[in-house]
């Protein structure tokens, strides 16, 4: 842990500070999860739940969490184990005709074997209509990562059905905000996409924003204040290790990996005004990529790793731009309203996600890249950060909920929803971790 | 009589509408000019708020008439330079004209006071995107610098920073509290 505090005197031009680095170990459960909202096309499921042989460890069972990830989804209506007419967990068990009259189309069965630290989940998933198995696997994982095991039968039983891998095994990272007698303490954090194991990476009195992962999830850039003006690092998540990468006069803010991971794509000012740099990680090098005396800021690669998407106000107002290479001359991609920014593409390449003023509501909107027809997705009125699931499925964002902020997710087409309050204080600026190995 | 000459001066300042809370104009969300160019002031026409008058307890025998009138001047410009707090509409950093005079004070101070630094420190409300905020913030005080310097302060003298919408002066998500969030402040050291 480092302590770094100086004395705040009156008038003085630099603020106190103190950053503290806070054990990966260290738990706190900071959000909580509410379904808000649930699509009327979302497909009825059964999760049985599962046999158990051995002593299986306290906590949340695995049928539950795994039920839980696919309602979610927005893409499943789970039927309460209480209205199933019996609990199979073999094949030669399932009496199709009787899910059927349940109206179920899917039918999740398993059983759990303790083994020594280890649980075993042997699953199978049935095609009630069809009367076909359609999965079946068996997956370990240690007694104390349950959680684990379930989201991974929750990504394999929505591959199959939707033919699109699941993301329920991915992390989100996000900041809370607690205010105390007027002391501000930001907290960034890690946690599963439902808000649970949520583990605090840094903590400090001055604003931590825009965390971004790595293409390999093992760590998260971000901007801190923690020295009195906005400077970039890049935190090394399971070592704890962070660099200092951007560090020059004026903004260095708004960082966005490369696809290859070797380089961050970020805002400076050091120039003058907020223009787009790329800063290679090893060299530290930077190349500036826009030139023009308006803002130009919140850069993203797009999703094949060749083109730029970002916000720029040269127009007047804040609007996205595209550029086919870095230093391309940009196209703008929005003209629906007069404020449109932070775009953040999905990884098919179809979509790009940004905050749309619509009225006098700050809304998601996400335009199609084939077509330029855009869709407003949220019916919220001051929503900014938008962020999606690696798979293209979800969305989360940053919304107001009786003057707190809270995170909200909703399904990519804009379908059923969730939001993810922080038990105290404001929890903002969500940023949806990748697909790891 | 320093005190009196001061309030006096404030209370001209908000029947001016100089501060957000007073303001009637500035929840505007129309287009407006997205530049800051920054013109120099007359320093003449831009330093009288208003005249002399009410000079009691001091002696007009025992100064010249100029020399009355340089004290009054220093007074209100001290009076002027209690402002340091100066607001934008949404999504412009265009220096209002009701806060020239206030900056055009405390740039002839500085001038006249070399060693002094002052941090200008630039705000948005929350509304829109967090990182487009902080450019805009840092936008806003880069125009308050631009309106000093060319006023005669001198740029080693100031420090910019952006905090976007970190660090909002008032809480809350109404018309009153936005137009008070976004803002520049200048903290002398």
């Amino acid at each position: 842990m480092k302590h770094k505090t100086s004395i705040k005197l009156p008038g003085a031009v630099f603020t106190a500070v103190v950053v503290m680095l806070v054990a990966a170990t260290s738990a706190q459960a900071e959000l909580l999860i509410r379904i808000t909202e649930g699509a009327d096309s979302a497909i009825p499921l059964s999760v049985v739940p599962f046999a158990e042989n051995g002593t299986m460890p306290a906590g949340d069972k695995l049928s539950s969490i795994v039920q839980a990830d696919l309602a979610m989804s927005g893409e499943f209506r789970p039927l309460p184990p209480e209205k199933m007419l019996s609990l199979p967990s073999k094949r030669s068990e399932v009496y199709f005709r009787d899910w059927r009259l349940l109206g179920q189309r899917y039918v999740l069965v398993g059983e759990l074997t303790r083994n020594g630290d280890r649980v075993q989940a042997r699953y199978e998933l049935f095609d009630v209509n069809r009367e076909e198995r359609i999965l079946g696997e068996t997956a370990a994982a240690p007694a104390s990562n349950m959680r684990s095991l379930a989201h991974h039968v929750s990504d394999k039983v929505y591959e199959a059905i939707t033919g699109v891998p699941g993301a329920f095994s991915t992390k989100l990272a996000y900041v809370t905000l607690e205010r105390l007698n007027g002391k501000s303490v930001y907290r960034l954090q890690v946690s599963d996409i439902d808000g649970k194991r949520a583990r605090i990476r840094l903590e400090s009195k001055e604003p931590i924003l825009s965390p971004a992962w790595s293409p390999d999830g093992k760590q998260l850039a971000y901007v801190s204040f923690e020295t009195g003006k906005p400077v970039i690092f890049v935190h090394h998540l399971s070592s704890g290790q962070r660099t200092k990468v951007a560090d020059f006069p004026g903004l260095n803010s708004a960082p966005a990996w490369s696809v290859d991971g070797q380089s961050l794509l970020m805002t400076l000012s050091k120039d003058g005004n907020a223009e787009i740099y790329e800063m290679n990680l090893q060299s530290r090098k930077v190349t500036k990529l826009t030139n023009h005396w308006a803002i130009d800021t919140e850069a993203a690669w797009d999703s094949a790793g060749k083109g730029i998407f970002f916000t720029s106000d040269r127009s007047g107002g804040p609007q996205v731009y595209y550029m086919a290479k870095p230093g391309a001359e940009p196209r703008r991609l929005t003209f629906g309203s007069r404020y449109n920014a932070r775009p953040r593409p999905d990884s098919t390449g179809k979509y790009v996600y940004y905050v749309h003023q619509r009225d006098r509501a700050f809304t998601i909107a996400r335009t199609n890249l084939e077509n330029d027809e855009e869709t407003v997705l949220t019916r919220t009125e001051s929503d900014e950060s938008p962020s999606v699931s690696p798979n293209g499925r979800m969305l989360i964002y940053a919304t107001k909920q009786s003057g707190e902020s809270v995170l909200t997710v909703i399904s990519a087409d804009g379908g059923a929803a969730y939001s993810l309050p922080a038990s105290k204080g404001d929890v903002r600026d969500p940023a949806w971790g990748p697909f790891v190995q | 009589m320093k005190l009196s000459a001061q309030s006096k001066v404030i209370a001209l300042l908000f029947s001016a509408g100089l501060f957000a809370g007073c303001s009637t104009t500035g929840e505007s969300m129309e287009d407006g000019a997205y530049g800051s160019d920054v013109q120099p002031i007359d320093q003449d026409g831009g330093s009288t708020v208003y005249g002399g008058g009410d000079q009691g307890g001091i002696s007009s025998s025992s100064m010249t008439e100029e020399e009355r009138m340089e004290i009054q001047q220093q007074m209100e410009q001290e009076a002027l330079r209690d402002i340091t707090t100066f607001y934008f509409d949404f999504d412009t950093s265009e220096i209002k004209p009701e806060a020239r005079d206030v900056l055009m004070a405390h740039a002839r101070y500085l001038s006249g006071n070399p060693g002094q630094k002052v941090r200008l420190e630039g705000h948005g409300d929350e509304r829109g995107s967090k990182e487009y905020n902080l450019a805009l913030g840092e936008r806003r005080a880069n125009a308050v610098q631009r309106f000093l310097i060319v006023n005669g302060a001198s740029r080693g003298q100031m420090e910019t920073i952006s905090y976007g919408e970190e660090k909002p002066a008032v809480m809350g998500s109404t018309e009153s509290a936005w137009a008070q969030n976004r803002r520049v402040e200048l903290v002398f050291e």
